[in-house]
């Protein structure tokens, strides 16, 4: 029980952080300002779309009488088709993703689902339905936020592993995704869960989230390299020798995670805690639009 | 030299190897980072797996600091004092002649410092100084010495009787340090043998030339002065020929270079001066050498004496072997210049000398002018013959311009009617100023003139044949005398004028000089007294109580060198003067060889430094290097903090800034008025000079438009003058003379404008020179370009250029104050109680009471030194505040005031 206790306090103290990241969240949602939310097709929805002259097959009670009253003709109200998307959200929360190169840079954890959530408040206002990898299923409304946020905690307070890796299944078919996570675990998991996701017929966004650190490897001088977690290590006598054949092997994975996401229709980007996240949630957005 | 206070520590050195090992076997730490991109790393191998070892660079950083850090704490020391082993008694031996003066200073100080050595451990001392007369040695303790030493002055001689000092020492054992001047003398190997006897010796000699003037030796109408130079090198001086001119102001007379040849030690040159102004010279000396070897004194050597030959025959006619003048003209043509004529002729000419040779009757009018003339100092020398024989001796008896009064008719003994053989010459009485001539045997006396006896007979008498009858009388008259011989110019009367002996009675009467040298003949058997004797530094001083001195041991003196008995100087007897010169003719430097196990070293007193302090930085700054090294090593340091630590590094490095400082010395002293003052080096004067112009700048500010901001130092050799337009000069005793160079930017400077306010402190210009500031004020002033000065009179612009002043006090108030003299034809300006004096600032204001002192202020501005007693004193400053206010006034408004006088006259034109 020990563990649990020690869960729960992490998960307390994590909870802690998350109502101002919730906040925070809020507030970058709300630099993003979106024109139009409507689909601008006929279908189903609350909200009127247009009259249109009734054809065989449509249901009497389609029929609006009052505005074919007016006419000869039987007019038909159609509605704007406002058919929820379900958007399945995954986090990294290995350990991996509690690095950050410098004290003035927030974690990329922080940044990783500040940037989540942030999408997800834009989608729940949009009437979408969004849910957790994993842990929570699709949902809309207001309510769906907290149940996010206490998803989220619970998923940190988990002790996940050094290198996090996508969890199978959860996938609404049709439906949207997003990947959030370093990508410096094993790819093949990354693989097998596009793979699967391509197969639902989801699609979705590959956002890598790095530090500044990662990208130039400013390191010099004899060091031993400890993952987050520990349990991976190199030392090396001279840091700065390694950095130019690092640096090569992280833009072949880039390479690779963009070419995986082609093949399975994904979008891939990278994003920097150096950087400001409204970027990456405007095209996070734009992304998850275009991509229907 | 380097020393180390504990140097067993040093084997601590012997560890440092050990180091290596240990150190090799260490390498850096390395750093834990951690990081998630490691799973990109997993698999890269090390290109270099040497860096596993500390790298040798960063090993020999380390050892280097370690070994710095050993060596520091085994304090290392610079140039320590020689360490006093023993307990005997040090004797520190001065040699002290004139050779020493050129650097007196720092033999005295080389003998400060053995004697601060001596005073740690405790030792006993004795100072001596081997141009002095011997005396006893007794050991005192190192204080009681220091008075002494102080007291050592260089001595215008050099210590040639080294010998006499051996019985002076003391018979225990002592140790011998030995400040000599490198020269060899008389009896110095007795004198060191019998140091080394006692215990060891020691000696320091000093690298500086030594320069030499020879006297002045005549050929050809010419000056030939030998200049020496030890050692030997190439070199160029100044041979300045000084005398006073026509108003009696020393002046410099001639000067020309004279230049040493490298390998050479002595330079010749000479001197082509006319006869007026070869007849002024009075001394020779080496421009810029302060020494007494570099003065020459000329004494009565250079004088060739205008000598007229005035005589009643009528020439032409007679034979000329029996011309009266004829052995006259011999005998002095080689040592005079000689005129002839009547007497009307000859005394325009101004002549030294006037002979009448038998000349009985002078008409009224050529007595009169006789009579002026010798009563203003000319000599009349009159011989006897046929006609003063037969003169009228009533008439004669009447003639001032005859010593004795002759009885009528000459006395003649020896011949076919007289009774007598001739006469020969008595031996000249003690007090003639024939006394100690020789005289020939076979000399004989046929006729003379006779005196009347009388009471002034015997003390007129100069000269007397054996049977007492005078041969020579002299009358004094006035600054001249008047002198007759009793027997003829020519061998008619005597043998007189055909032996040697007349022409060295007519060089004792100072009749004929023999140049250059001191002849033997003109010198020996008199008493000679000292006029002005040389001290070391080359300066006429006034002998003292030094005695009489015989003329054997004079002659001696000028030519062997001047000793402690006849010190060099000049000696007059009857009117003559001689000279006895510090550097005689034949002389030349003898370098000394000392003897092995005799320690020679240098005058350059070592600074002794103690170098813990440097070395330890040292190390300390490699243990720093070293951790930045290690820091770079093991990835720790940033690439910012390391480009940081260069800049660091590199802003810390001396750079070379003396260009810089001159620029910035200039753009300091151009900012604004900027007061200065010259530095003199005495430390305590240079610190009054500046906070008394800080005081004076602060009054300047506080009650006139003038700001002046933070007063500068100025050395006179080494920085540009020009922008300053006041310098303040405190006078220090031991004042060095400026060089030549600095002589010519200082005369430039008062050229342009400038103004210097001399400052002799001691309260005494009215006889300056006096003082030994006075002196130094004097040796200073005369390389400079200074105008005719006078006491500052009444109306002068300077009492009232701000305040209106006529006392000017500073910490003193008696002295006065001198400034360039009023053109004579000032005229008072009208109705103004001022003269119309419109031109020119005065460029030099010479002044004696010390005003830096009064002026003198702290940082807080409260007076540094105190000014007289209580509220007279206060006023006293005030008033040293209001003339150092007119004098800036003065210096920057030049003479503005002074056309204040025409205001009047300026409104009335105005008004119209």
């Amino acid at each position: 029980m020990t563990v649990s206790a020690d869960l729960r306090a992490r998960a307390e103290a994590l909870g802690q952080t998350l109502p101002p990241l919730l906040a925070e969240a809020e507030h970058l949602a709300s630099t993003v300002a979106l024109g139009e939310h409507g689909r601008r097709r006929a279908g189903m929805g609350d909200d009127f779309w247009q009259y249109r002259v009734a054809r065989p097959g449509d249901s009497l009670r389609a029929i609006d009488w009052r505005r074919s009253a007016r006419s000869d003709q039987a007019f038909v109200q159609e509605r704007e088709w406002q058919a929820a998307q379900s958007v399945v959200l995954w986090v990294d929360a290995a350990q991996s993703m509690d690095f950050s190169g410098d004290k003035n840079r927030p974690v990329k954890a922080d940044r990783a689902k500040v940037l989540a959530l942030a999408l997800a408040v834009l989608l729940l206002r949009a009437g979408e339905q969004v849910g957790l990898a994993g842990q929570e299923a699709p949902r809309a409304g207001k309510g769906q936020m907290l149940r996010l946020i206490e998803a989220m905690a619970l998923d940190l307070a988990r002790g996940a592993a050094d290198y996090g890796a996508p969890l199978p299944g959860g996938f609404v078919a049709q439906g949207r995704a997003m990947f959030v996570s370093d990508f410096l675990g094993d790819l093949d998991a990354v693989e097998r869960s596009l793979g699967q996701a391509a197969g639902r017929g989801v699609k979705g966004l590959l956002l890598q989230v790095l530090d500044p650190a990662e990208e130039q490897f400013p390191f010099d001088g004899r060091t031993i390299f400890v993952s987050m977690g520990g349990s991976v290590s190199h030392e090396t006598q001279r840091a700065g020798d390694l950095r130019a054949r690092y640096l090569a092997r992280l833009a072949e994975r880039k390479a690779r995670l963009a070419e995986l996401a082609r093949a399975a229709g994904w979008h891939y980007s990278a994003h920097h805690t150096g950087e400001p996240a409204q970027a990456a949630l405007l095209w996070a957005y734009r992304a998850l639009e275009g991509g229907r | 030299m380097l020393g180390f206070a504990s140097p067993f520590l040093l084997l601590g050195l012997l560890a440092v190897p050990v180091l290596w090992f240990l150190l090799r076997a260490v390498p850096p730490a390395p750093i834990r980072r951690r990081f998630p991109g490691v799973a990109l790393l997993l698999g890269l191998m090390d290109e270099d797996r040497e860096a596993d070892k500390t790298p040798w660079w960063l090993l020999a950083l380390r050892m280097l600091a370690i070994s710095a850090a050993i060596v520091a704490f085994a304090g290392p020391v610079l140039n320590p004092r020689t360490a006093v082993s023993g307990k005997d008694p040090l004797l520190i031996v001065v040699d002290g002649g004139w050779a020493d003066a050129y650097d007196w200073s720092k033999r005295v100080a080389k003998a400060s410092s053995l004697l601060d050595g001596a005073e740690r451990a405790g030792r006993p001392v004795a100072v001596i100084e081997l141009a002095d007369a011997p005396q006893p040695v007794l050991f005192k303790a190192a204080a009681d010495m220091r008075g002494k030493l102080a007291a050592l002055a260089p001595r215008g001689w050099l210590p040639e009787a080294m010998r006499d000092w051996v019985p002076s020492l003391p018979s225990g054992g002592f140790e011998t340090a030995w400040v000599a001047d490198g020269l060899d003398h008389a009896g110095r190997a007795d004198l060191l043998a019998a140091a080394q006897n006692a215990g060891t010796v020691s000696v320091f000699v000093s690298d500086t030339a030594i320069y030499a003037l020879g006297p002045a030796v005549q050929a050809d109408g010419k000056l030939t002065l030998t200049a020496h130079r030890f050692p030997a090198g190439a070199a160029v001086l100044n041979v300045v020929a000084r005398g006073p001119d026509p108003s009696g102001t020393d002046r410099e007379l001639a000067r020309t270079p004279v230049t040493f040849k490298d390998g050479t030690p002595t330079a010749k040159v000479t001197l082509d001066l006319p006869p007026e102004l070869r007849n002024r010279v009075s001394r020779f000396s080496l421009e810029g050498v302060r020494s007494a070897g570099a003065v020459s004194l000329a004494g009565d050597a250079l004088k060739r004496r205008k000598v007229a030959l005035v005589s009643d025959a009528a020439d032409g006619e007679g034979l000329q072997l029996l011309s009266p003048l004829h052995y006259l003209r011999q005998a002095l043509a080689p040592s005079a210049d000689i005129i002839e004529g009547g007497v009307m002729d000859v005394v325009p000419a101004k002549p030294d000398v006037i002979v009448l040779a038998d000349v009985a009757t002078i008409p009224q009018a050529e007595s009169d002018a006789l009579l002026a003339w010798v009563q203003k100092g000319g000599l009349l020398l009159r011989f006897a013959g046929p006609h003063l024989a037969a003169a009228d001796m009533v008439k004669l008896a009447e003639d001032p311009l005859m010593p004795v009064t002759l009885r009528q008719g000459g006395l003649t003994s020896g011949g076919a009617m007289s009774w007598g053989a001739p006469k020969a010459l008595a031996a000249f009485p003690d007090g003639s100023p024939f006394h100690g001539l020789d005289i020939p045997a076979d000399l004989r006396v046929k006729t003379q003139v006779l005196a009347q006896p009388d009471a002034e007979l015997a003390a007129r008498t100069l000269a007397a044949l054996d049977d007492g009858t005078p041969l020579v009388t002299r009358k004094i008259m006035g600054l001249g005398q008047v002198v007759l011989v009793h027997v003829t110019a020519n061998a008619e009367w005597s043998d007189l004028p055909l032996s040697g002996l007349f022409v060295a009675m007519l060089e004792r009467l100072a009749i004929s000089t023999t140049l250059g040298a001191v002849a033997d003949e003109a010198v020996k058997g008199l008493i000679w007294t000292p006029d002005h004797v040389l001290d070391g530094w080359g300066e006429l001083v006034d002998p003292g109580s030094l005695p009489g001195i015989q003329g054997e041991a004079l002659l001696r003196a000028s030519k062997m060198g001047p000793g402690a008995d006849v010190p060099a100087g000049l000696y007059h007897n009857d009117g003559r003067v001689v000279a006895v010169n510090p550097v005689s003719e034949g002389f030349a430097f003898k370098p000394v060889v000392w003897p092995t196990g005799v320690a020679v070293g240098d005058l350059g007193l070592p600074e002794e430094r103690a170098l813990k302090g440097p070395v330890l930085s040292v190390a300390l700054i490699l243990l720093l290097l070293d951790i930045i090294a290690t820091l770079a090593l093991s990835g720790r340091l940033r690439r910012g903090v390391g480009a940081a630590l260069v800049v660091l590094a590199m802003l810390m490095q001396p750079h070379d800034a003396r260009a810089d400082v001159a620029d910035d010395r200039a753009i300091a002293a151009t900012e604004g008025v900027v007061l200065a003052y010259v530095i003199t080096g005495d430390q305590t004067v240079d610190d009054t000079s500046s906070a008394g112009l800080l005081g004076l700048s602060d009054q300047l500010a506080n009650r006139t438009a003038v700001e002046p901001l933070a007063p500068m130092g100025v050395d006179i050799e080494k920085d540009e003058l020009a922008f300053f337009p006041f310098l303040y000069w405190p006078v220090t005793a031991d004042a060095p003379v400026p060089s030549s160079a600095a002589f010519a930017k200082l005369n430039r400077y008062l050229r342009t404008g400038g103004m210097i306010l001399f400052d002799t402190r001691d309260a005494d210009v009215a006889s300056a020179g006096a003082t030994p500031e006075g002196a130094a004020l004097q040796r200073i002033a005369s390389g400079l370009d200074i105008p005719p000065i006078e006491p500052i009179p009444e109306d002068h612009v300077l009492t009232r250029s701000f305040y209106l002043l006529q006392a000017f006090p500073g910490r003193f108030s008696e002295g006065g104050l001198w400034v360039e003299a009023s053109p004579p034809d000032a005229a008072k300006a009208e109705g103004m109680p001022f003269r119309n004096l419109n031109d020119g600032v005065t460029p030099v204001v010479i002044g004696a009471n010390d005003y830096a002192s009064a002026w003198a202020v702290d940082p807080y501005g409260a007076p540094l030194l105190p000014v007289g007693r209580g509220a007279a004193g206060d006023d006293q400053r005030e008033y040293a505040y209001r003339f150092g206010i007119n004098l800036i006034m003065h210096v920057l408004t030049g003479n503005y005031k002074s056309d204040q006088v025409h205001v009047p006259a300026l409104l009335e034109r105005l008004g119209k």
